[in-house]
C-alpha cells in the first residue's frame, strides 16, 4: 500500500540507482547561442511529451524552436538512472536546462534557457498535467494523441511567451470547452466551434478561479474529508513516526456567485494547512473559519496536516514472522492483520504489499482470506485481504523458496499496507456547518469522511 | 482544403497541420495557403492558424508580413479577447521588419482600459525585447507605466518584463513597492513566484540588514503582535528602536508574503521561505520550515528540489527543522535520489539529544536493500562520528561490525569511513586495524582495499607482525589490482622499508620492480619517485634522510563534510542552487547595504496609490485619523453599478482584511476633523456625482447625493475606519481613484448579476449608552454605542465600540474583558486590554459581540488590574442588523416570498415635519441599521437588511398615505425581530 495514487502522484517503487543530477557547466552556453537572441529568454522555451520507451511524441515551442536533439541529454540521464523515478528532474546540457516531471508514464520536458525557480517549472508542468487529467479523464498518450489540436490549444492558452498565463480550469474550459461525445457531434452539424469567443470573465475579476454565470437546477456542495495515515512502525510493533495528512476536496455545483463558509466543531486540530487561492486568509487566521467563494465543479479546498504532537491511533496491526533459515533455501512467512481501536467502523480494502529480498525465487503460501500474488520478476507479493472482521483475523502463512546456494538476506522486507475506513476522520475533525451568503437558494449540503492509509510501512 | 469555401474543412485541415507541428514535422510548405486564412471570421480556425503562424512565421518572414494588417485591424476590436491574442500573436511573430508596429501596439495596448490586454502587453515586452534589444528604452518607458498599474492582472507579468529587460533599473521598483507588497495576495500565484523573488533582491539592496543586531535582540516584531493592541505596539516600537529599527517597508514585506505559505503552489511557499531565508531576522526565518516540510508529501520532482534547499539551510540552522526530524525519515519506497537527500538532511540535523535515535533509524537504513543508499548512509554515520565526539566510539563499533556484513559494498564503504575516523582518531586502534587486514583476502572493492593498505601502512608500527604479511600478500597479486590499489601497495612498501626495513626490504623493491614496468604512467612516476627517495644511493643525498619524516608525517585528518556547504551562496530556490553551479541569468543578491538607502524614495505621490500606503503608515507612524469618506463614493458606486460589484468588494476584501487590525484602534484618536471631512466630503461627493451620472439614471443620483448629504450632517466622527475609506487625501485624487477602479470593474462586470450585498454603513447613530457609570466604577466610566461597521470581527458578530474614560487621578492598568455571563449560543469577541490609561484620558476600543439574533443582554466583566465590574449591554434591535443594498425589482420578489405569517404592519401617523423622504429616510436610518433601496415612487421608502447572526432579510417598506398616517410594513423570517422593530420605528415616525 504504498501509496495511494491519487491524480498528483505516481507510484513509486525502491530501486537502487544514481541521482545526483550530471552537472555540465554551462557559464558559455548563452553567449554561443545566435547573437540576436543573446539576451535571455525567460521561463519555459519548449515542451517535450516523452512516452516510456522513448518516443517524443508532442512538441511544442513558445519561443523559437528547440531542435529534439536536446533531449538526447535527457535520454542520456533516463538510461543511467535506470529506473524512471530516479531521473532526476533538473538536468543541465551546455545551453539549456531540462526540466522534467513523470506523470502517468509519460516524461514532460520542458526546455529552459536561462535562471528561473525550479518550483515554478515543475509545478506548472503538474497543472499542464492535472488539466489534461481534466480535460481527457486521464492523461495518457493515447488521450493527447487523440485530442492533439485541444492540447495545443491549451498549451497555447497556459503559456504566453513561456510565461503561465491562464491555468485554472474554470477559465480554460470557458476559453476552450473540453470534449464531449455530445459535443463533438453537435459541432460536426452545427460547425460551432470548441473555442469561445469572449474572454472568460473570471480572467479579469479578483476570483480568477470562478467562472461567472453558472447556473444549476440541484444546487449541491459535497465536501470530502479524506485523511491518510504515515506511519512507520518498527519490528517490535511500536510506532516510530506518524501523522495524519489530509484534504478536503469538494465538488460544488452551486449557481451564481455563493460565498461559502465552512467551519470546523475543532479546527485547533489542523496543524497546517495550505489553502485553494479562494479561501480568505485572514478570516481563517481570526477565526478560523473557511470563508471562500468556490470555484465551480471539483477541486481541492485545503490540505493539512495534523500535527505529530497528538497521538494517531493506528487503526490496524500486523503481527508477522519472516524468517530464512541459515543454508537452506527456504524460509517461513506468516503474517496475521488484525484491527486496533478503530471506533467501531470496519476496515475495509485491505492490501498488504511486501517487496521480497531478491534471493526470493518463490512463494507457497496459504490465505485464510482474500488472495495473494507473488511476482516473481519484481519479487512483490500482494495480498488482497478485504474487510478485516475483528472475530477472524485473516493470515498469510506458507514458505518461501530462495535461491538455493544465495546467501540468506539479512533484512527482512518491509510491509506496506493499505487500507480504509469509510466514515471516519481519524484525527476527529469534524465539519460544523456550512453557510451561504450572497444566493437565496438552499443548496443540499454533504459531507463524507474516508480514512486511508497513506504511506504506511511496518 | 484550406481553399474551400467550408469552414468545416478549412478546420479539418488545420486540425491536421497542427498534428503535424505537434509532432515535430516540418509543414512550412503550406505557409501561403495557411496565412490566407488569417482573416477567417470562426475564431478556431483563427486560433489554429496563430498557433501555425507563430511556429513558421521566422522561416517565411515576407509571407508573414501578409497577415499582419489582420492583426492591425483586430488591435482595435472591440471585443477585448480578440484585441489580446492579436497583440499576443502579432509580437510572437519573430520578423524584426514588424518592431515599429509591435512598438507602436505595445504601447497603445498599455494604455488599453481593459487590464487583460494590459496583461498582454506587459508579456509582449518581453518578446519585443529578445527581438530587438535596441528598443530597450522605449520599452522601459512603457514598464515604468506599466508597475503603475494598479490591477493584480498586471503585476505579474509587468514584473517579468521588468526582470528581463531591466533588472538593474531598481529605481523603478521604488514607487511602486509599497503597492506590489500590497497586491501580492492578490496577484495570480504565478506572478506571485516572480514578484517575490524580484522584491528579495530588491530588499537586499535597499533594508539594512537584521541578522547583525539579532544576537542581542530578540527582535521583538514577532509575529503576535501584529495582531495585538496599538498601545502595545508602539511601545514595542520604541524599545527597538533603541537598538535596531526594522524599516517598515521591509516590515511590510514580511508580513505580507507570510499568508502565502499556505499557498498551494509548492513554488511559492518556495519563494517566500527562501525570501525568508534571505530577509527576516532569523529568530522569524523559522515560520517558513513547518510549510516546507508539508511540500514532502508533494510529487518526487517537488520532493527532490525542496530537500536541496532543506538542506542547504539546515547546514547552517539546524534548530529550523529539528522539530520535523522525523518527518525526514527514510521510506524504502521512495527513490534513491529523495532517500540519499533526506539522509543528508537527518545528518545535518544531528546533535547530541537526537543523535540515538537516529543511530538506531540508520542501522535500519544499513540493511536496506538498497545498496546505494546503504553506502550513503554509512557515510552519513562517518560524519555524525566525527562531528558528534560523544559518540564517535560507538559509530565505530557499529561500523566495524558492518565490516562482517556480506555486501560487499556496505563493507567497502565501512572500510573507507572507519579509515576516515581512524585519521581523526589515532590513538589504540590496532585492533581494528587488524581485523581489517584479515577482511584484505575478501575485500575486492579498489577503494576499500586501497584504504586498508593505506591505514596498514600509516600505522605500521601499532601492527609489527601484520603489516610485512599483508605485504607479502598484496605483492603477490599486485599486476592484478586497480591503480588505486597499486598506489597504496607501493606507500605500504615504502614506509615499511623505511621502518622495518630487515623484514620488507626485498618485497619493497620486488613491487618497486613491478611498479616500474606497469602501464600506467602514474605508478611508474610513483615508483621512480618511491625508489629515489627511499633506497639510499650516492647521487640522492640530502632528501633520502628526510624520507621517514616525509612518508611518516603526521596527516591532518580529513573533514568530513556536507556536499551542501558551499551551495549557500546561491540564492534558494533558484535553478543555480540547485545545480549548484551558475545558471545563464542568475541575479546575485548583493549584500546587505550597510546603511539603508533613503527611504523616501518609496514614498508615493497621494494621488496615486494612497490607498494602500496610507493604511501601512497608520499603523506604523500613528497617522492623522482623517480617513472616513471614501466610503460614501464607493457605497455610491455599489448603488449606481446596480450589478452588484462582487468584484470590487473581493477586490478590496484582502485590503480590508489587512487593516482590519489596526484601523479599530485607530479610532481612539479619530476624534477631530469633522469640519474638514465634512467639507471634503461633499467635495467628492459632487465629483462621484458626475462620474456616475453618465451611468445612472438622473433621478438616482440625485437622490443619493440628498441622501448623502444627510448623512453627511450626522455623520459621527467616531472611526469609520471602514476600511475601504482609509485614504486621507483631497477629493481630486479621491474621484480619480474611482474613476478608475470603476473602468477595471464595468469591463469586468459583464455577466456577473448578483442581486444583494452587504453594503457599508450609512450611518453611524450618535447616541452613546452607558455602560458603567465612574461613581460604579470608582471613576472609571465606560460608554458604549454601536459602529456599524460591517465584517468587523467575522460575520455574526456586532461591532460595538467601548470608550474608556479614566476620572480618577491616577493611572488604571490592565482594562480587560473578566468573566462573561452570556446566554446560550452568544459569543464575544473581545477587545485587545488597554495597558495603561492615564489620567483624564480616554481610550476607545472596539469589541464583537454574537447576539444570536436576539436583544438579550450581554453581560460580563470589565476588569481592571485590581479591580472588576458587571457590566451589561443591550442591543437596540435596529443594531441587529447590517444593510442590504438590492433594486427595487429584487426587493419586491423577496417581498413577495415574505408574506404572511412573516410579514407585520402598523398603521401609524407621520408628524407633519416628517413627511418629506429625506426625513424619513434619516429617521429610519438613524434608528436601525438598514438600506436604502431606491424606489420609483416618492411615497413608499423601502429599506432593506439582513440579520447579523442568521443573515436572514429583513425589509422595511413606509409607504405615505393621506392625511398625514403611513403603513409601515415589515417582512422577515425572524418575526420577533421583526414585531419588535416595528415597535421601535413607530415613535421614530410618529413624534417630531
Amino acid at each position: 500500500m504504498l501509496m495511494r495514487c491519487g491524480p498528483g502522484c505516481h507510484c513509486p517503487s525502491p530501486s537502487p540507482s544514481n541521482l545526483i543530477p550530471k552537472r555540465v557547466t554551462s557559464k558559455e552556453s548563452c553567449q554561443a547561442t545566435d547573437g540576436k537572441h543573446r539576451q535571455s529568454q525567460k521561463m519555459i522555451h519548449s515542451l517535450f511529451l516523452i512516452n516510456c520507451s522513448g518516443d517524443i511524441f508532442l512538441e511544442k515551442h513558445w519561443k523559437s524552436v528547440v531542435s529534439q536533439s536536446v533531449c538526447d541529454y535527457f535520454f542520456e540521464a533516463q538510461e543511467k538512472a535506470i529506473d524512471v523515478e530516479n531521473v532526476p528532474p533538473v538536468i543541465s546540457t551546455p545551453h539549456h536546462y531540462l526540466i522534467s516531471i513523470y506523470r502517468d508514464k509519460i516524461f514532460f520536458v520542458s526546455v529552459i534557457q536561462t535562471e528561473v525557480p525550479p518550483l515554478f517549472v515543475i509545478e506548472f508542468l503538474h497543472r499542464v498535467a492535472d488539466t489534461f487529467q481534466d480535460y481527457f479523464g486521464e492523461c495518457s498518450e493515447t488521450a493527447i494523441k487523440d485530442n492533439v489540436v485541444i492540447v495545443y490549444e491549451l498549451l497555447e492558452e497556459m503559456l504566453d511567451n513561456g510565461f503561465p498565463l491562464a491555468t485554472e480550469s474554470n477559465i480554460l474550459k470557458e476559453l476552450i470547452k473540453p470534449p464531449t461525445i455530445l459535443r463533438s457531434v453537435v459541432n460536426s452539424i452545427t460547425g460551432s466551434s470548441n473555442v469561445g469567443d469572449t474572454l472568460p470573465t473570471g480572467q479579469l475579476s479578483n476570483i480568477p478561479w470562478r467562472r461567472a454565470g453558472v447556473k444549476y437546477t440541484n444546487n449541491e456542495a459535497y465536501f470530502d474529508v479524506i485523511e491518510e495515515i504515515d506511519a512507520i512502525i518498527d519490528k517490535s510493533g511500536s510506532t516510530v513516526f506518524a501523522e495524519i495528512q489530509g484534504v478536503i476536496d469538494s465538488c460544488i455545483k452551486l449557481s451564481g456567485m455563493p460565498d461559502l463558509s465552512l467551519s470546523f466543531m475543532n479546527p485547533r486540530l489542523l496543524d497546517d494547512v495550505s489553502f485553494h487561492p479562494c479561501i480568505r486568509f485572514k478570516r481563517w487566521e481570526s477565526e478560523r473559519v473557511l470563508s471562500f467563494i468556490p470555484p465551480d465543479g471539483n477541486f481541492r479546498l485545503i490540505s493539512y496536516r495534523v500535527s505529530s504532537q497528538n497521538l494517531v491511533a493506528i487503526p490496524v496491526y500486523v503481527k508477522h514472522m519472516i524468517s530464512f533459515k541459515e543454508n537452506s533455501s527456504s524460509g517461513r512467512f506468516d503474517v496475521t492483520i488484525g484491527p486496533k481501536q478503530n471506533m467501531g467502523k470496519t476496515v475495509e480494502g485491505v492490501v498488504m504489499t511486501v517487496h521480497m529480498p531478491k534471493a526470493v525465487l518463490n512463494m507457497n503460501l496459504t490465505a485464510t482470506q482474500g488472495s495473494y500474488t507473488f511476482d516473481p520478476v519484481t519479487k512483490v507479493l500482494t495480498w488482497d485481504v478485504g474487510k478485516i472482521t475483528p472475530q477472524k483475523l485473516p493470515n498469510l502463512k506458507g514458505i518461501v523458496n530462495l535461491q538455493s546456494g544465495a546467501p540468506k538476506p539479512e533484512e527482512n522486507p518491509s510491509l506496506n499496507i493499505q487500507f480504509k475506513i469509510q466514515q471516519l476522520a481519524i484525527s476527529g475533525l469534524k465539519v460544523n456547518r456550512l453557510d451561504m451568503y450572497g444566493e437565496k437558494y438552499k443548496p443540499f449540503k454533504g459531507v463524507k469522511y474516508i480514512t486511508k492509509a497513506g504511506k504506511f510501512q511496518m | 482544403m484550406l481553399e474551400s469555401s467550408k469552414d468545416s474543412a478549412k478546420l479539418d485541415a488545420m486540425k491536421r497541420i497542427v498534428g503535424m507541428i505537434a509532432k515535430g514535422k516540418n509543414a512550412s510548405e503550406l505557409f501561403p495557403a495557411v496565412v490566407k486564412n488569417v482573416a477567417s471570421k470562426n475564431i478556431e480556425i483563427k486560433k489554429l492558424v496563430y498557433v501555425y503562424l507563430m511556429r513558421y512565421a521566422e522561416e517565411q518572414q515576407d509571407l508573414a508580413l501578409l497577415s499582419i494588417s489582420t492583426f492591425q485591424r483586430a488591435l482595435k476590436d472591440p471585443n477585448q479577447l480578440i484585441r489580446a491574442s492579436a497583440l499576443r500573436v502579432l509580437s510572437s511573430i519573430r520578423v524584426p521588419i514588424i518592431v515599429p508596429i509591435m512598438m507602436l501596439a505595445i504601447k497603445e495596448a498599455s494604455s488599453d482600459l481593459s487590464p487583460y490586454v494590459r496583461k498582454n502587453a506587459a508579456h509582449a515586452i518581453q518578446k519585443l525585447y529578445s527581438l530587438d534589444p535596441e528598443q530597450k528604452e522605449m520599452l522601459i518607458e512603457v514598464i515604468e507605466k506599466l508597475l503603475k498599474d494598479r490591477s493584480t492582472l498586471v503585476a505579474g507579468s509587468v514584473v517579468m518584463a521588468f526582470e528581463e529587460v531591466c533588472p538593474d533599473r531598481i529605481d523603478l521598483i521604488h514607487k511602486n513597492y509599497r503597492k506590489l507588497c500590497n497586491l501580492l495576495v492578490d496577484v495570480e500565484e504565478w506572478g506571485q513566484v516572480v514578484i517575490i523573488h524580484m522584491l528579495t533582491r530588491y530588499a537586499r539592496t535597499q533594508f539594512v540588514s537584521p541578522w547583525k543586531t539579532d544576537d542581542d535582540v530578540v527582535e521583538e516584531y514577532n509575529e503576535n503582535n501584529f495582531y495585538e493592541s496599538d498601545g502595545e505596539q508602539k511601545e514595542k516600537d520604541r524599545n527597538v528602536k533603541k537598538t535596531y529599527t526594522m524599516d517598515p517597508d521591509h516590515r511590510l514585506l514580511l508580513r505580507n508574503t507570510k499568508p502565502l505559505l499556505q499557498s498551494r503552489n509548492a513554488a511559492v511557499v518556495m519563494a517566500v521561505a527562501q525570501l525568508y531565508w534571505h530577509l527576516a531576522p532569523k529568530s522569524e526565518a523559522g515560520i517558513v520550515s513547518k510549510s516546507l516540510v508539508r511540500l514532502l508529501r508533494s510529487n518526487r520532482e517537488v520532493q527532490y528540489i525542496v530537500l536541496q534547499n532543506i538542506a542547504t539551510m539546515s547546514i547552517q540552522r539546524k534548530g529550523m527543522f529539528e522539530p520535523y526530524l522525523k518527518s525526514f525519515y527514510v521510506r524504502s519506497t521512495d527513490p534513491t535520489m529523495i532517500k540519499t537527500l533526506k539522509l543528508e538532511i537527518l545528518t545535518n540535523l544531528a546533535n547530541e539529544a537526537n543523535i540515538s535515535t537516529l543511530l538506531r533509524e540508520f542501522q535500519t537504513y544499513v540493511k536496506s536493500q538498497d545498496k546505494q543508499f546503504a553506502a550513503a548512509t554509512i557515510q552519513a554515520i562517518g560524519r555524525c562520528a566525527t562531528n558528534i565526539t560523544e559518540v564517535t566510539d560507538t559509530c565505530l563499533n557499529g561500523l566495524v561490525c558492518l565490516l562482517s556484513n556480506r555486501d560487499e559494498t556496505v563493507v567497502a564503504e565501512s572500510v573507507v569511513v572507519i579509515k576516515k575516523l581512524l585519521q581523526t582518531q589515532p590513538a589504540h586502534h590496532g585492533e581494528i586495524i587488524k581485523h581489517m587486514a584479515k577482511l584484505l583476502d575478501n575485500i575486492t572493492v579498489p577503494v576499500a582495499r586501497a584504504s586498508i593498505l593505506w591505514l596498514i601502512g600509516e600505522y605500521c608500527e601499532r601492527v609489527p607482525k601484520i603489516a610485512p604479511d599483508v605485504l607479502r600478500k598484496t605483492a603477490k597479486s599486485f599486476t592484478n589490482e586497480d591503480d588505486l590499489v597499486k598506489l597504496q601497495i607501493l606507500n605500504l612498501g615504502a614506509k615499511l622499508y623505511l621502518t622495518n626495513s630487515k623484514q620488507t626490504k626485498l618485497l619493497t623493491q620486488y613491487v618497486l620492480n613491478l611498479g616500474k614496468y606497469d602501464q600506467s604512467y602514474d605508478i611508474r612516476d610513483r615508483t621512480r619517485f618511491i625508489r629515489q627517495l627511499i633506497v639510499p644511493n650516492e647521487k640522492s643525498g640530502a632528501l633520502s634522510k628526510y624520507a621517514k619524516k616525509i612518508f611518516l608525517a603526521q596527516k591532518p585528518a580529513p573533514l568530513l563534510e556536507s556536499p551542501f556547504k558551499d551551495r549557500d551562496h546561491f540564492q534558494l530556490g533558484t535553478l543555480s542552487h540547485t545545480l549548484n553551479s551558475r545558471a545563464t541569468g542568475y541575479l546575485e543578491l548583493s549584500d546587505w547595504p550597510d546603511v539603508a538607502p533613503d527611504p523616501a524614495v518609496r514614498n508615493v505621490e497621494v494621488a496615486e496609490s494612497a490607498k494602500e500606503w496610507t493604511a501601512i503608515l497608520g499603523k506604523t507612524k500613528k497617522e492623522k485619523p482623517t480617513e472616513k469618506f471614501y466610503s460614501e463614493s464607493e457605497e455610491e458606486e455599489d448603488e449606481s453599478a446596480s450589478t452588484g460589484a462582487t468584484e470590487s468588494e473581493s477586490g478590496s476584501e484582502s485590503e480590508k482584511e489587512d487593516k482590519e487590525e489596526g484601523s479599530s484602534d485607530e479610532s481612539s484618536g479619530s476624534s477631530s476633523s469633522s469640519e474638514e471631512s465634512s467639507d471634503s466630503e461633499s467635495d467628492s461627493k459632487e465629483s462621484t456625482a458626475k462620474k456616475t451620472s453618465g451611468a445612472v439614471k438622473e433621478s438616482n443620483a440625485e437622490e443619493s447625493k440628498k441622501k448623502a448629504k444627510g448623512i453627511s450632517k450626522n455623520r459621527n466622527t467616531s472611526s469609520s475606519s471602514d476600511t475601504e475609506s482609509s485614504s486621507s487625501e483631497g477629493s481630486s485624487s479621491d474621484s480619480k481613484s474611482v474613476s478608475d477602479s470603476r473602468s477595471d470593474s464595468d469591463s469586468g462586470k459583464s455577466g456577473s448579476a448578483t442581486s444583494s450585498k452587504v453594503t457599508t454603513q450609512v450611518f453611524v447613530p450618535t447616541k452613546t449608552h452607558e455602560m458603567l457609570h465612574r461613581m460604579t466604577g470608582k471613576g472609571l466610566s465606560a460608554h458604549y454605542h454601536f459602529s456599524r461597521q460591517p465584517d468587523m470581527f467575522g460575520d455574526h458578530m456586532v461591532p460595538v465600540q467601548v470608550t474608556v474614560t479614566n476620572t480618577t487621578d491616577q493611572k488604571i492598568e490592565n482594562i480587560h474583558i473578566g468573566e462573561k455571563k452570556l446566554p446560550l449560543g452568544m459569543r464575544i469577541h473581545e477587545f485587545n486590554p488597554i495597558e495603561c490609561l492615564e489620567p483624564g484620558g480616554s481610550v476607545t476600543v472596539s469589541m464583537g459581540i454574537d447576539f444570536c439574533d436576539s436583544t438579550q443582554t450581554a453581560s460580563f466583566q470589565l476588569c481592571t488590574k485590581d479591580d472588576h465590574f458587571n457590566v451589561n449591554i443591550q442591543p437596540p434591535v435596529g443594531e441587529l442588523l447590517l444593510p442590504v443594498t438590492m433594486s427595487e425589482k429584487d426587493f419586491k420578489k423577496e417581498q413577495g416570498m415574505l408574506t404572511g405569517m412573516n410579514e407585520t404592519s402598523a398603521t401609524i401617523a407621520v408628524a407633519p415635519q416628517n413627511s418629506t423622504s429625506l426625513v424619513i429616510i434619516e429617521k429610519v436610518v438613524k434608528a436601525a441599521n438598514l438600506g436604502v433601496v431606491p424606489s420609483g415612487q416618492d411615497n413608499i421608502h423601502r429599506f432593506a437588511a439582513k440579520t447579523v447572526h442568521s443573515g436572514s432579510l429583513m425589509l422595511v417598506t413606509v409607504e405615505l398615505k393621506e392625511s398625514s398616517t403611513a403603513q409601515l410594513i415589515i417582512n422577515t423570517e425572524k418575526t420577533v425581530i421583526g414585531s419588535v422593530l416595528l415597535r421601535e420605528l413607530k415613535p421614530v415616525l410618529s413624534q417630531g
